[in-house]
């Protein structure tokens, strides 16, 4: 035209913040803990961990492809890849390959993009995907190895792992089955055998935080976990509010009841660096498209997380309850969301307009 | 067995005799819906929907025989609002609003033969016998009734334009959702 | 003095370098000043001049209609060309009638009607003169000051706040006004104290701009009345129910004035028009214009007359380096667009912004996560995704329910949004559509007594019919010939 830019609408500058950027952020958070259980558990866990982040990048393109929505620009901002990796960290590193698989389909498919995509999923897509695959494929699933990191000489060599992953041999596995933590403290409880004596030799809070444990590789190192978490919330893609009052709540319970019998009740620290504690505090329950969007509703979505996690733990069938914990209060957020709202500038918590009483200059 | 049978039977009859009974002395006379529909309606009787007024347009559209987007001065806020009161899915993509347009009479063609004015359900021309006529602006709903029966095809439509004070921002492009 | 927090808000880079340490330049004289009719809230003015007409500077052009109106003056001496409607300073690109100016270069004033000491003035008569003289609230309101300062008539003021936060980006018109002419600022503000009765004036100046603290603290000297207060720099401090939050902990109420808490808003060139008004008796007929942005090739602060065309001021700060990707009439937050060049200063424009590429930074967008952002931002305690959410569907009562209508579109949400989602759009639109509706639902029901009028009146006039020529057929007794009238409908 005559040099005159086309009308638009303001505010006519912006931050640096876009959404790629965030999931970038939240993938290095990931990485340290992510490359150290790699390295804990070995190829076949390289293997599955490639295969459902790949499985949930096809799914997410498929869906897309299929809602005639365009797809380069919805796989680059990396939400896909992102909800295959949370799904991968939470699955035993030697399940087989199609377990991987068919709960990337799960996440993507029915966790996600049958809601809409992106931002429009009520539940946290990996935790759908988990617990499906928990409940219908409960042996894979409970399946867990002693870690035989990648430099001892116990550890499957690459082509082995491909024997594992792929063609489920379980003889391999039978070999170096172990038990987590949690699920060890359950049965033993369950035996009657008293707290201490089934942590006592086993388990020492030093390999929970540094991730020497049997587990998925979201429960090993919880020192990598914490520092990716703080990341987040120093970059300002998460906020505390939701971390804290989940492992605060948590915290607060496991302690009362270990007060009133440390014999049958695991202590706060048990708690909080055993099983997915902080992978869940800290990269599933802060999913922004589940969790409400106001301080209140995130400390008490947080609060609600924490409590039904030590509540499932204790007195539920299965000995770990993060990803339960995270879809019941994913359920209730709308109601949370629609009930606590920020009071209105110039009106009262009900919505009426402000009213001062007759005073004189303060 | 048998027990059950008789039982479900029994349930079966008594509750169909209950339903029947409530059909025939609970029953709500006429249907209070057309009158709330009505009233929802622009109300100027202009026809553009094919029916003789706005009250047997309501009147198809509650039983089901006109779809909720055949009000066009009602355009896509009619038809969301009826959707919504009629509890029907309405798919208003295909619906475009027309631009509310008024009458104006080219002066130079009017002859003052009556006809428009005794047709306009609003009385938005004024004139009388044999002289020039001219359109009310505020009270013309744009029916077009007049266009249809003017001899000299004096009568046109003009959109009416937006002013600094009714000019408003149009609705964002949704970018890639 | 204590200050208040305020929720939200954000901390956009200033960018002010280019403009706040260079001194008001004066624009010379364009040949043809385009003096709008309307320029402020409220009714246009009506013109009281004749085409053809030789006008000094400073006579007045039409005359305020109304309550809420003000004056137009002419910006220099000249004939009056035409009055005709003329590219607004809108987005819309719509026209607005226009007094079409030729300067005849010699500038020639009419006789100022100064007054020594405006402090003896009744009340009443400081707002007539404001009124008179055409002033108008400067930070880009334009609500006419007289009504302003009559407020003291309905509310119990108690002091007045002069808004020199200026938190906008880029725009340094205000400060460089407050480093340079304070004593006349002040001034103005002790004229503004007197017509409103209040015993207090706090200053608030955001914490960026030192050099216009301490200039005012110099000018107001020992006054206590007049108190200069430093705010934390943060956007949007300068949202007037905000600034008053900050300074006295109460918040303006839904739907209310600042009045209600006493308070009574200004912006400092307001002040210095009233000064100006009523000390000197001229009237608003120039303002300070911070032209700028990375498009600009020689950023300036201008004093420009009313009416210069934007073009002109462009071509004074050696145009455009490239082509921009914004050109704005404001700061980059609220700014507008502006769609002509030949677009005339009103006297409202703060700011001339052309915007490059780089600055700009939009970036394609994308469906909302939800990561509430936007909530965090947000001074008023919104949700902005749901009120854009809502506004999506089409569900405008549920936007307005989730406080569409308490939005000051600030922008600070959209600011932050990772998505790039066009909130503040969205919002204007809803509200557009809220009230096209309302106006619609107005006629529909004008046009529902309309019909039922008419119906009346055929039912009235057969009735009649049939009254007379029943009486007609009583007088003659006989059926006759009607009664083939009677029976066709």
């Amino acid at each position: 035209m005559n040099g005159i830019p086309e009308v638009q609408h303001g505010p006519h500058i912006h931050d640096s913040s876009q959404v790629g950027r965030i999931m970038r952020l939240v993938m290095l958070a990931l990485l340290p803990a992510t490359l150290a259980g790699l390295a804990l558990f070995g190829w076949p866990a390289v293997y599955l961990f490639l295969l459902t982040t790949l499985a949930a990048v096809a799914a997410e393109a498929a869906c897309l492809r299929m809602a005639g929505k365009p797809v380069r620009p919805f796989l680059a901002d990396g939400s896909a890849l992102l909800t295959g990796w949370l799904l991968a960290m939470t699955l035993p590193p030697w399940a087989p390959w199609w377990v991987g698989v068919v709960g990337a389909l799960i996440a993507i498919v029915i966790g996600k993009q049958v809601f809409g995509g992106i931002g429009q999923n009520p539940f946290n897509p990996a935790m759908v995907a988990r617990v499906a695959l928990l409940i219908s494929f409960p042996l894979e699933l409970t399946t867990w190895v002693a870690p035989t990191p990648l430099w001892s000489s116990a550890a499957p060599g690459p082509i082995e792992a491909l024997a594992i992953t792929f063609g489920g041999g379980q003889g391999q596995i039978d070999a170096v089955t172990s038990a987590t933590v949690l699920g060890h403290v359950k049965t033993e409880l369950g035996r009657g055998v008293g707290l201490e004596q089934a942590l006592a030799g086993s388990y020492g809070l030093g390999d929970l935080f540094l991730g020497q444990v049997a587990g998925s590789l979201g429960e090993t190192s919880a020192l990598l976990l914490l520092l990716g978490g703080l990341l987040l919330i120093a970059t300002r893609v998460i906020r505390w509010h939701i971390p804290l009052a989940m492992l605060g709540a948590l915290a607060l319970l496991a302690g009362l009841f270990h007060l009133m019998d440390p014999g049958r009740y695991a202590d706060p620290l048990v708690h909080l660096l055993s099983g997915a504690t902080l992978l869940g505090a800290f990269f599933i329950a802060t999913d922004p498209a589940s969790s409400p969007v106001t301080v209140r509703g995130q400390l008490l979505f947080g609060a609600g997380c924490g409590a039904l996690v030590f509540v499932i733990r204790t007195w539920a069938g299965y000995p770990e309850g993060v990803a339960f914990a995270v879809l019941l209060m994913n359920a209730l957020t709308p109601l949370i969301d629609h009930y606590l709202r920020p009071r209105i500038y110039g009106r009262d918590r009900k919505g009426a307009p402000l009213t001062y009483a007759e005073e004189e200059t303060p | 067995m048998l027990a059950a049978i008789l039982v479900l039977a029994l349930l079966g009859l008594a509750l169909g005799l209950g339903l029947g009974l409530a059909a025939r002395f609970l029953r709500v006379e006429g249907n209070p819906l057309v009158e709330e529909v009505t009233a929802m309606m622009p109300g100027s009787q202009c026809g553009q929907c094919g029916f003789p007024g706005c009250g047997p347009a309501a009147e198809a559209m509650v039983a089901g025989k006109a779809p909720v987007t055949c009000c066009p001065p009602g355009g896509r806020a009619l038809a969301e609002a009826l959707a919504a009161k009629l509890g029907v899915s309405v798919d208003l993509s295909g619906m475009v609003d027309k631009p509310p347009a008024v009458a104006f009479v080219n002066e130079a063609l009017c002859i003052g033969c009556t006809r428009c004015f005794k047709r306009c359900p609003t009385d938005a021309i004024v004139g009388a016998a044999k002289q020039i006529h001219a359109v009310v602006a505020d009270a013309c709903t744009g029916c077009e009734q007049c266009v249809d029966v003017c001899p000299t095809a004096c009568l046109e439509m003009r959109p009416i334009r937006p002013t600094l004070d009714t000019w408003y921002w149009s609705r964002p492009t949704p970018g890639y959702c | 003095m204590r200050l208040f927090s305020i929720r939200g808000g954000i901390h956009p880079d200033p960018c002010k370098q280019a403009t706040e340490g260079l001194a008001t330049v004066s624009l010379p004289l364009p040949g043809r000043l385009y003096i709008p009719l309307q320029q402020h809230i409220g009714a246009p003015a009506n013109p009281i001049i004749k085409i053809g007409q030789r006008v000094l500077k400073g006579q007045r052009l039409a005359d305020s209609q109304g309550h809420i109106s003000a004056p137009v003056h002419a910006p220099t001496s000249g004939k009056i060309k035409k009055i005709a409607n003329y590219p607004a300073l809108h987005p819309s690109g719509l026209t607005v009638r226009t007094i079409l100016l030729e300067a005849d270069g010699r500038d020639e004033a009419v006789d100022p009607t100064p007054c020594a000491d405006p402090l003896a003035l009744a009340p009443g008569e400081i707002a007539r003169r404001v009124g008179e003289a055409g002033v108008v609230g400067m930070g880009g309101a334009t609500f006419p000051s007289a009504v302003k300062l009559n407020l003291g008539n309905r509310y119990r003021l108690q002091r007045l706040v002069i808004n020199g936060a200026e938190c906008e980006p880029y725009l340094t018109c205000d400060d460089r006004l407050m480093q340079e002419q304070p004593a006349e600022v002040i001034d103005g503000i002790r004229i503004m104290m007197h017509a409103l009765g209040v015993g207090e004036a706090l200053v608030a100046i955001e914490q960026n701009k030192p050099r216009a603290i301490r200039r005012l603290r110099e000018a107001a000297g020992i006054d206590p009345r007049v108190r200069i207060l430093p705010v934390p720099t943060r956007y949007p401090m300068g949202s007037e129910k905000h600034l008053v939050q900050a300074l006295t902990g109460r918040e303006t109420p839904a739907r209310g004035l600042t009045a209600d808490l006493g308070v009574v808003v200004h912006n400092p060139a307001t002040a210095r028009a009233v000064s100006q008004a009523v000390r000197h008796g001229r009237p608003l007929i120039e303002r300070i214009v911070t032209v700028t942005g990375g498009a600009i090739a020689q950023p300036h602060n201008l004093q420009a007359p009313i009416g210069a065309p934007i073009q002109a001021l462009i071509d004074h700060c050696g145009g455009f380096t490239e082509a921009p990707a914004r050109l704005l009439n404001g700061g980059p937050m609220m700014g507008q667009a502006i769609p002509d060049l030949g677009a005339p200063v009103v006297k409202g424009s703060n700011g001339v912004l052309a915007l490059s590429r780089a600055e700009v930074q939009g970036r394609a967008q994308s469906p909302c996560i939800r990561c509430a952002r936007c909530v965090q931002a947000c001074p008023c305690g919104l949700l902005p995704l749901e009120m854009a959410a809502r506004a999506r569907k089409g569900d405008l009562d549920g936007a307005a329910r989730y406080g569409l209508l308490d939005c000051i579109s600030c922008g600070s949400c959209a600011y932050v949004c990772p998505a790039h989602i066009p909130l503040v759009q969205w919002f204007s639109y809803a509200r557009g559509e809220l009230t096209a509706r309302q106006r619609k639902q107005h006629k529909q029901e004008e046009i529902k007594r309309l019909a039922a009028a008419r119906g009346e009146r055929m039912e009235r006039q057969q009735r009649e019919k049939r009254e007379a020529l029943a009486r007609r057929k009583a007088a003659a007794g006989t059926p006759t010939v009607e009664t083939a009238e009677e029976a066709a409908p």
